[in-house]
């Protein structure tokens, strides 16, 4: 029989809830047995391919969680495996990829944008709309101000220097790219990433 | 990576220097194991510490953090020496017998052309002789004394065993078993592969630490084959793709390079990227680069960039400076030069070195957003943690916004791997709280900005008016079309000159060759076209099929550029196009085509006896042991000493050190001096973290809870330091107090004859997180940099260390 691993994963699971022990010869100890042990947690599970997170063996995972994506299902994250069909890993997770649950599940993940005042020994929570129109507003006073459409020389060069960004190594390409276009198209030359550390 | 992971296990010898693959990238390790068990692989270790990799090791051998160009030149020299280079290999493959230019020179440790007053070189000697036309003179038969070869034996004819062991510290006996191994795998069908990381990069002579051993590689014939390659093992899930992206200060997406003031206009910019063939018939793929270029403009200025105004040449900011990167940042933000800075999923109070600096950096600033998952130090720079982050808070004005992001468990997307794997994700959950990704927020950021100048106006709108927006959800663009832009489409129906086939106006491209430079094809980052064609998204290709299981999985996600899985795989062949070695092929010549496991990196119809190298992005079509121009301290790889060093060079002493290595003047009185510290440090990862994330992570913050220093068991009971004992680590640039951990792992080396103690330091504390308060690595290293890639010399500097007692608030 061709199964796929999810697959086998729900048949096993279904197997034991439907206290098939019993009728494999077990018994009414083993039907028993069978009915008080709890369903396989990953039955119930949805199942998503990803990558780890961390360095570039870019390890295939498996992200388990609860919710099965209906519209207002609220998805809950509760257990990450290696992906055994990934040719690299096999399966195989080191120290940090095993405990990849726990740094979705931080104590320390942020949940709402913060702001802190000149001068304040404090975050307070702002909202989206507070903080963007803020930051665009900054943005664009330093760029107007310091923004260079040539140099001494009269070339036109189009840069601005005042601001700079840092981008992340851990986004996608896809974030990458967009982040690309916006830095860029403000003439921002001050900008790097982590290659170097 | 210019192979896989897997193909690791093709090798017959395998070389850890400069990395600690066991224990920082411990599945793809496994492939070593694997060449170790199945294919009798010898595993060598070179490493200022016994690390788990060394332990696994055939053989091992110590060395001084910061002199490896030194050990890996005196391999060069051994096995010039000793005649064991793949000779068919290197005559035809590489730059060995063209001939350069009088003019050029080495001597006392400086090459021709240097000017001392602004610390760089006048590189024009550093080039071939050329012929009226234009092509470089070459002697096959390697008589001139000038050929590449020549000067490359007498260049390394210093680095003698005794001068290695002297410099390095590394036993005489354990070199020469190395090179002796090394020397084994000259044979055309054996292969040694070399795995390297942050060991070699973060050092003022990180990338000559690479050419070095990319050298070696090229001399064994060690390139384009199975089991062989230069492996960089990357260390974040997607900096490859960050890079490939071209996110940094001089970059565009597929490697090329932003514009410079001295380019004036389009014509000028593209004069220097001619990359004219410099032997006669060679492909020089460079050439295309006009193609590349037009339609990546095309691609974010959609109909706005046209023939007329040179595709918004003028939109692209132009650099004044090679680059600025972030020391550069940080030295302007201390000179107030900067007014906001951009953190995104990057934590440089953390990262980048002398971390004294970089928080009187951002102080300065009026404003600092940072965009994490997490809680970082960054974004609490200003806030009072005591001894590791003693700050202000009433004095510093700067203004913090903190933006929670999606994790990786939390979105679609690529990410490229170490052996430039494009591998899709796929979301499992919502982001918690009001976290949103960072698509989402550069784009809330981004459609702000552009209403602003709609309405305000101001400086040069154009760029931000005209960047290309079409996206279905124009708040948040969808990750696969993100994916579809970068790959590129025909913009009017396109005919091909040969096979007469037409590509509709607004198919998505198959392959970068489709690209023209007439402004009928877009292309967002043209490496990656191939990656999402009307077949569909080739990223998430799952067919993990591995035919002769030699590593390739071609079905498995898609490999940049064109799906190519190894790099200069033509090298894998001899000059008839037969494999190297019979039994494990990757591509070889049928009669008609070239054929295998592999896409060639080649003409697919180019015939053997055309005389096309290899090499096909060099314009020499050959690999270069002398690099011409390309890098910014020489030609050839020379040792000089890490900036902080405890040993004069003395191969040269009066120049010790790069001579054109990234120093900021204010950081020149900020170098120790032997007398004050007298012990090398060296930063490293432990397996249970990574970099400053897992100690958020309560399992990582369990499994290695507080900060220490690993110090070897002599220097320990000198300064009668015991086993847990508390030591103060000191610095020019500041201190750390943390535990000690006494160890055998790091053992003195005699360097020039004197002992020499190695400290290790361990890098991933901080103040935020589930983990102990740290004071952080980056407290004690040096603000100086790379000369070609301003990356930090983290891997070796000088500290002291004494006996402390316990701080009262641990």
């Amino acid at each position: 029989m061709a199964m796929t691993r999810r697959e086998f994963i729900k048949f096993t699971g279904l197997g034991l809830t439907a206290s098939s022990l019993g009728l494999l010869g077990f018994g009414a100890a083993g039907v028993a047995q069978a009915a008080a042990v709890r369903p396989f947690k990953l039955t119930h599970a949805t199942e998503t391919r990803n990558t780890c997170t961390y360095c570039s063996v870019a390890c295939g995972i498996l992200i388990y969680s609860m919710g099965d994506r209906a519209k207002n299902a609220v998805s809950n994250i509760i257990h990450i495996e290696g992906d055994p069909d990934h040719p690299v890993n096999r399966g195989t997770l080191c120290p940090k990829g095993s405990a990849l649950l726990d740094i979705v599940h931080a104590p320390t993940r942020l949940k709402a944008p913060r702001y802190r005042e000149p001068g304040s020994a404090e975050f307070k929570e702002v909202s989206w709309d507070f903080a963007l129109d803020r930051i665009a507003r900054l943005i664009k006073d330093d760029r107007d101000k310091h923004f260079q459409t040539t140099n001494a020389n009269g070339t036109t060069v189009n840069r601005w220097t005042s601001v700079g960004m840092l981008a992340a190594s851990a986004s996608s390409s896809e974030t990458a790219f967009l982040t690309w276009k916006v830095a860029r198209s403000l003439g921002m030359v001050v900008f790097d990433n982590q290659a170097r550390v | 990576m210019t192979n896989t992971w897997q193909d690791i296990r093709n090798a017959n010898v395998v070389i850890v220097m400069g990395g600690n693959a066991a224990e920082a990238h411990p599945c793809g390790f496994k492939w070593v194991i694997e060449a170790k068990i199945e294919n009798g692989a010898k595993l060598i270790v070179v490493d200022p510490r016994f690390t788990r990799t060394a332990s696994v090791a055939d053989y091992y051998a110590p060395i001084r953090p910061g002199t490896d160009i030194a050990f890996l030149s005196g391999v060069m020299h051994y096995l010039l020496e000793n005649d064991k280079i793949q000779h068919e290999y290197v005559r035809s493959y590489t730059n060995a017998g063209l001939i350069v230019r009088e003019g050029y020179e080495f001597q006392d440790g400086l090459f021709s052309g240097y000017d001392e007053k602004r610390h760089g070189y006048d590189r024009s000697t550093w080039d071939y002789e050329y012929d009226e036309k234009g092509f470089a003179k070459s002697d096959d038969t390697w008589q001139n004394p000038r050929c590449v070869i020549n000067l490359l034996k007498q260049h390394v004819s210093r680095y003698t065993p005794e001068m290695v062991s002297r410099i390095c510290g590394t036993p005489q006996d354990k070199f020469l078993q190395i090179c002796e191994l090394f020397a084994g795998t000259a044979a055309p069908d054996k292969a040694l592969t070399s795995l390297f990381a942050l060991g070699w990069t973060q050092h003022t002579v990180g990338a000559q630490n690479i050419r070095a051993m990319a050298m070696v590689q090229l001399l064994l014939g060690n390139i384009g084959v199975a089991g062989g390659g230069m492996n960089a093992l990357r260390g974040h899930s997607n900096i490859q793709g960050l890079t490939d992206v071209g996110l940094l200060s001089n970059q565009m997406p597929g490697y090329m390079n932003l514009p410079r003031d001295v380019e004036t206009s389009f014509d000028e910019y593209m004069k220097t990227k001619l990359f004219k063939p410099l032997r006669d018939g060679q492909t020089s793929y460079w050439q295309n680069y006009r193609k590349f270029f037009v339609s990546f403009q095309k691609s974010i200025f959609g109909n706005a960039a046209t023939a007329e105004n040179n595709w918004a040449y003028d939109w692209l900011p132009k650099l004044d400076i090679p680059l600025y990167d972030i020391i550069k940042a940080f030295e302007m933000m201390n000179d107030g030069q900067m007014t906001g800075y951009i953190c995104q999923g990057f934590n440089p109070l953390q990262a980048f070195p002398d971390r004294g600096k970089i928080r009187r950096g951002l102080s300065k600033l009026k404003f600092l957003v940072t965009m994490d998952p997490l809680d970082t130090e960054t974004s609490r720079f200003w806030q009072d943690f005591g001894p590791q982050n003693p700050a202000k808070p009433s004095e510093i004005q700067t203004e913090v916004f903190q933006l929670p992001t999606t994790c990786f468990a939390e979105e679609n997307g690529s990410l490229v791997n170490s052996a430039r794997w494009l591998q899709w994700h796929w979301k499992a959950a919502e982001a918690p709280g009001i976290a949103k990704s960072d698509i989402w927020i550069m784009t809330g950021l981004f459609q702000r900005l552009r209403e602003l100048y709609r309405k305000e106006g101001g400086a040069f709108p154009d760029p931000i008016l005209n960047m290309v927006w079409n996206y279905t959800d124009p708040r948040e663009p969808n990750p696969e079309e993100l994916a579809k832009e970068m790959n590129g489409r025909a913009l009017v129906d396109l005919t091909d000159a040969t096979t007469g086939a037409v590509t509709k106006a607004g198919t998505l491209l198959d392959s970068f060759a489709q690209l023209r430079d007439d402004g009928t094809t877009a292309s967002g980052c043209w490496i990656f076209t191939g990656s999402f064609t009307e077949k569909g998204n080739m990223m998430a290709r799952r067919d993990a099929t591995d035919p002769r299981e030699q590593g390739i999985a071609p079905n498995w996600a898609w490999a940049w550029p064109a799906n190519r899985r190894i790099l200069y795989n033509r090298a894998s062949a001899d000059l008839n196009g037969k494999a190297w070695n019979p039994k494990k092929p990757v591509i070889e010549w049928n009669g008609t085509r070239w054929v295998g496991l592999d896409v060639p990196d080649y003409g697919p119809t180019v015939k053997p006896e055309d005389g096309v190298g290899p090499f096909i992005m060099n314009a020499e079509g050959m690999a270069r042991l002398f690099a011409r121009d390309m890098m910014a301290e020489g030609p050839f790889p020379e040792h000089y000493e890490p900036m902080e060093s405890p040993a004069d060079n003395v191969l040269h002493p009066t120049v010790s050190h790069n001579p054109v290595a990234r120093v900021f003047d204010g950081d020149r009185n900020n170098f120790g001096k032997r007398e004050d510290f007298p012990y090398v440090a060296t930063t490293y990862r432990l397996t249970e973290h990574f970099h400053f994330w897992t100690k958020h992570a309560l399992i990582n913050a369990i499994l290695q809870p507080e900060e220490f220093v690993e110090i070897g068991e002599v220097l320990a009971k000198e300064k009668g330091i015991a086993q847990g004992g508390w030591v103060k680590v000191s610095s020019k640039r500041g201190e750390v107090i943390c535990k000690a951990y006494v160890t055998k792992r790091i053992k003195p080396l005699t360097v020039d004859g004197k002992p020499t103690h190695v400290i290790g330091v361990p890098l991933h504390w901080g103040f935020t997180g589930q983990a102990r308060k740290g004071y952080g690595a980056n407290t004690l290293t040096p603000s100086v940099g790379d000369a070609n890639t301003q990356t930090p010399e983290f891997k070796a500097f000088l500290v002291n260390v004494e006996k402390t007692s316990a701080p009262v608030t641990a």
